[in-house]
């Protein structure tokens, strides 16, 4: 019947106009918009010829690619074996200790840097001493750690859970080492996810901006940090937007060829419970506590140490907490009301990442041949940009683009959550096609032969599998919302829609203790409501894990 | 510290060019033509009698404004005209969005351009020139635009803070510029980059205005004696400086920061902690103008007006911890206590400013930090 063909061939269309109206919208135009309008002028041959062609911008470009390399290295390296024990492991409090690694996410830049020096100093690491790590590129390689190590652990833990356990043991059973079974049975069925965390960590530490000035100090720059310079303080838009292209195209490059390797790795699994009976403990599991103890535990110990500081005077109290209810007179509103504007963004904008996410990731992993291969492609690869983007070159986009009726949207209340959306897609995409590409096509024919709707196989078959990484790429969409700072400050806003991070800075760019303790109350506030939202959001991804 | 501050010299380093009297007459015919375009071609914003009450007036600034809601409420009950804020960025960010939308602006109102930066915004002809009635009651220096395309609304110095127990009788506080460079304050002072910090380039500003071309050796003195830079003020006065438990006890900060640790102490103290060496402070101007293309340039217009009143400049410096520049204003007891106003303030030219910047932080950058 030629009008149901009709139906379904629009029903397959609606996620993929959808999806691609909304990035073309609120992506692509407005980088598009600020590169054509910063290349205009001189034309884009003169202004990329000059970039590549300085001597230092040639040095920002590589110290940018190299750091980022580094960064993503060191993560993996400390990461994995945390992801899989949390994968294969079973103990009391797993699922706190997993929402307590995704509390760096949100913390600003600012706040970690302090938290850093603080650490330095106590380790006598500050100068003045042998080693000094104080505005080294240690110094930034450490935070990137810290900020990323949730990356890894949670996107590759949450596919690692999904594998079938009982090969590892077949292997162990036929005499292969603990060593062995990683190398030749769980790596290369767990590659896919660990290209896809790779590539977040290297986006998120190519597209670093605080961390970089501040622990790096003033002589270090990235591109990310000169796209600023140039934009902002020299109001130079054609430097700006000649960085702005290399850093696309990096970035482009950069996931293209991740993305391929996460397709060509991915290998169809039956849909099937995982182990049997996971182990309680294993070898590895307290150090790999430890680790995380040190790693993520020692700067937020600093934060909440500090938070809970009494001033000068020395001693502790909960005087910073209480007096997050009072507005200070700098602000247009009270601490704890900038957490709950905070919320009230998240919320939209962790979902609306995962509407638009989730409905890409289904047209990537079902992209058959042809047109739609090419889609497929295209989505897997476009969807993962924004997380390799300037903020200030999407912040400047907004505002010349968006600026004309019927979308004239530069002022209006959407604009911080779409712009948080943009962000948060990526992790929902990255998590979520990994996982979904071990779904064998064989399963889902299988139930309908058996009689199920499409939209009964995606709620059996898809669902249950990706069920954790749903609630992983929710979690992380929402982290970013409630963390974000550098695009939320440039989109011009109503001083009552001010948030936690906004407030915290503007604490934070006052001389006097009692603000210097609340913006630290505030920081570990923040730290706080994203461990319960994840650890919320984790349950749910729990249970909704069912069992075949 | 009701006085008025006293006038700024602009400073006289910039060179002179000889100016031939063909030339001066060409410049004389071509401002009177410029001045007879301007006044023919309408853009001169007008607030008189037109009915403004019901209309809402879009007031854009950088994230750092603040006054209260009563101001703005007194505002609306005298006019008629509520007030919409829409607040990002920095200054410099809050200019740069307004040059890339001039003509299409997001507001009718600007606040927040200062001195730095002015001439930026006057070359991307984002504001409609408009002389408010109110700036009778402003001392002339502040106003640095002869054709009121923006108008002063509050100032403020960034100048060296010293922690005052690091000293005493036997090394007292550096007085001035000069002693900054004397080995016995070796390894004390943390400055913020210019490139990435507005009190970093007002402070080189103000080392170029005090030593003219001189500055550069200065500065070279300034990294043989030790100091230390960060890329922003907060790593600067929290992390290096003697308030957030560093070691050095001089950083580049304003002259109302002491204030802000005595109202923001914890615990309490009646006296800073913190000092400000008066001969080193850069004023910062910050004004406000009707940007071109306003959808309600009268209510714009109003909006300023009010920013003059006494109602307004009263509660900017507990806000924002600036200084109001209407001479009837009165400050908050913190600030008579507490705050020093520079007599003799450093400052240079906003067209100077913008000329020379990028010359001026790339060759910083060569002589401080390579």
């Amino acid at each position: 019947m030629p009008a149901d063909r009709l139906l379904r061939g629009l029903a397959g269309a609606l996620p993929v106009v959808a999806v691609g109206g909304f990035m073309a919208l609120f992506f692509a135009w407005p980088i598009g918009g600020v590169i054509a309008r910063g290349l205009g002028g001189t034309g884009p041959a003169a202004v990329l010829g000059d970039v590549l062609g300085s001597g230092s911008q040639r040095s920002v470009i590589w110290f940018t690619l190299w750091q980022a390399a580094v960064s993503t290295a060191l993560t993996v390296a400390v990461a994995l074996p945390a992801a899989g024990a949390m994968a294969r492991l079973r103990f009391r409090g797993q699922r706190l200790v997993r929402a307590l690694a995704t509390v760096p996410f949100v913390l600003p830049t600012v706040v970690v840097a302090a938290a850093f020096e603080g650490l330095f100093d106590r380790f006598g690491l500050a100068g003045g001493g042998a080693v000094s790590l104080r505005h080294t590129v240690w110094a930034i390689l450490m935070a990137h750690v810290f900020f990323n190590y949730a990356v890894v652990l949670r996107t590759v833990g949450a596919h690692w859970a999904a594998l079938d356990a009982r090969v590892e043991d077949q292997a162990r059973v036929l005499g292969a080492s603990r060593l062995e079974v990683f190398r030749r049975v769980v790596l290369p069925r767990l590659s896919p996810s660990i290209a896809a965390a790779s590539a977040i960590v290297f986006l998120f530490s190519f597209t670093s901006f605080g961390v970089v000035l501040v622990l790096g100090g003033p002589t270090r720059a990235t591109i990310e940090t000169e796209i600023y310079r140039y934009a902002v303080v020299r109001l130079d838009l054609a430097t700006a937007a000649g960085l702005a292209v290399v850093q696309l195209v990096a970035v482009v490059a950069l996931v293209a060829v991740s993305n391929a390797l996460e397709r060509r790795r991915a290998v169809a699994e039956p849909v099937s419970s995982p182990a049997a009976a996971p182990r309680r403990r294993g070898p590895g599991l307290v150090a790999n506590l430890g680790l995380m103890a040190v790693i993520l535990g020692l700067p937020v110990a600093v934060l909440v140490e500090r938070s809970l500081a009494a001033g000068r005077g020395g001693g502790y109290t909960l005087r910073n907490y209480t007096a997050m209810a009072d507005r200070v007179n700098l602000l247009p509103d009270t601490a704890l009301a900038a957490l709950g504007n905070s919320l009230m963004f998240a919320a939209p904008a962790a979902a609306l990442a995962l509407a638009v996410g989730g409905a890409a990731t289904l047209v990537v992993v079902r992209a058959g041949r042809g047109a739609s291969r090419r889609i497929g492609r295209v989505f897997d690869i476009g969807l993962t940009l924004p997380l390799g983007t300037s903020a200030v070159t999407v912040g400047l986009g907004f505002l010349l683009v968006l600026n004309r009726p019927p979308i004239d949207i530069r002022t209006s209340l959407l604009v911080v959550p779409i712009a948080h959306a943009v962000v948060g897609i990526p992790f929902v995409v990255r998590t979520l096609v990994p996982m979904l590409r071990t779904v064998n096509p064989r399963t889902r024919e299988a139930a309908s032969v058996l009689g199920a709707s499409p939209r009964r196989v995606r709620r059996e078959v898809d669902l249950r599998v990706a069920a954790r990484g749903v609630a992983v790429g929710a979690g992380f969409a929402f982290a970013v919302s409630l963390g974000e700072f550098g695009a939320t400050s440039f989109i011009p806003r109503r001083p009552e829609t001010l948030t936690a991070p906004l407030a915290l800075f503007r604490l934070l760019g006052t001389p006097g203790e009692a603000l210097r303790g609340q913006a630290m109350a505030l920081a570990v506030a923040l730290m706080a409501l994203t461990a319960v939202a994840v650890f919320v959001m984790d349950l749910w991804g729990d249970t909704r894990r069912g069992v075949f | 510290m009701d006085r008025p501050p006293a006038p700024i010299p602009i400073h006289p380093g910039a060179p002179r060019r000889m100016i031939r009297p063909w030339l001066r007459a060409v410049a004389v015919v071509a401002v009177v033509l410029a001045l007879i375009a301007a006044a023919c071609s309408g853009d001169r914003v007008d607030s008189s009698a037109e009915d403004l009450s019901g209309t809402t007036v879009t007031l854009l600034t950088h994230d750092s404004f603040y006054v209260s809601p009563e101001t703005f409420e007194a505002f609306t009950l005298q006019t008629g005209i509520e007030v919409e804020q829409l607040a990002s960025g920095d200054a410099g960010a809050l200019v740069a969005q307004a040059c890339l939308t001039a003509g299409e602006p997001l507001g009718d109102v600007l606040f927040g351009i200062d001195n730095t930066f002015l001439q930026r915004g006057l070359d991307c002809a984002m504001f409609d020139p408009y002389e408010s009635p109110g700036l009778a009651g402003v001392p002339d220096h502040f106003e640095l635009d002869p054709e009121h395309r923006v108008t002063p609304v509050d100032f403020g110095d960034v100048c060296l803070n010293y922690w005052v127990e690091a000293f005493g009788d036997s090394l007292p506080p550096p007085s001035s510029l000069d002693d900054l460079t004397d080995p016995a304050y070796a390894g004390m002072l943390v400055v913020q980059s210019p490139e990435t910090s507005s009190p970093g380039l007002a402070f080189l500003l103000a080392t170029i205005a005090r030593y003219g071309d001189g500055w550069e050796r200065y500065w070279a003195a300034l990294r043989d004696n030790g100091v230390a830079v960060t890329a922003g003020w907060e790593d600067a006065y929290y992390g290096e400086f003697a308030a957030g438990g560093g070691d050095r006890p001089i950083v580049v900060s304003y002259a109302s920061s002491p204030p802000a640790e005595v109202i923001y102490s914890d615990p309490p103290v009646d006296e800073p902690p913190t000092g400000v060496v008066t001969a080193s402070c850069y004023r910062q101007i910050e004004f406000a103008g009707v940007l071109a293309g306003a959808g309600n340039p009268g209510g714009a217009a109003a909006l300023i007006d009010f920013m003059l009143t006494e109602t307004f400049q009263n509660d900017v410096p507990l806000n924002m911890f600036v200084f109001p520049v209407i001479e009837s204003a009165t400050l908050p007891p913190e600030f008579v206590a507490h705050a020093q106003i520079a007599e003799d303030p450093f400052m240079l030219e906003p067209a100077e400013v913008e000329t020379q910047r990028n010359a001026w932080t790339d060759r910083w950058v060569e002589i401080v930090l390579r």
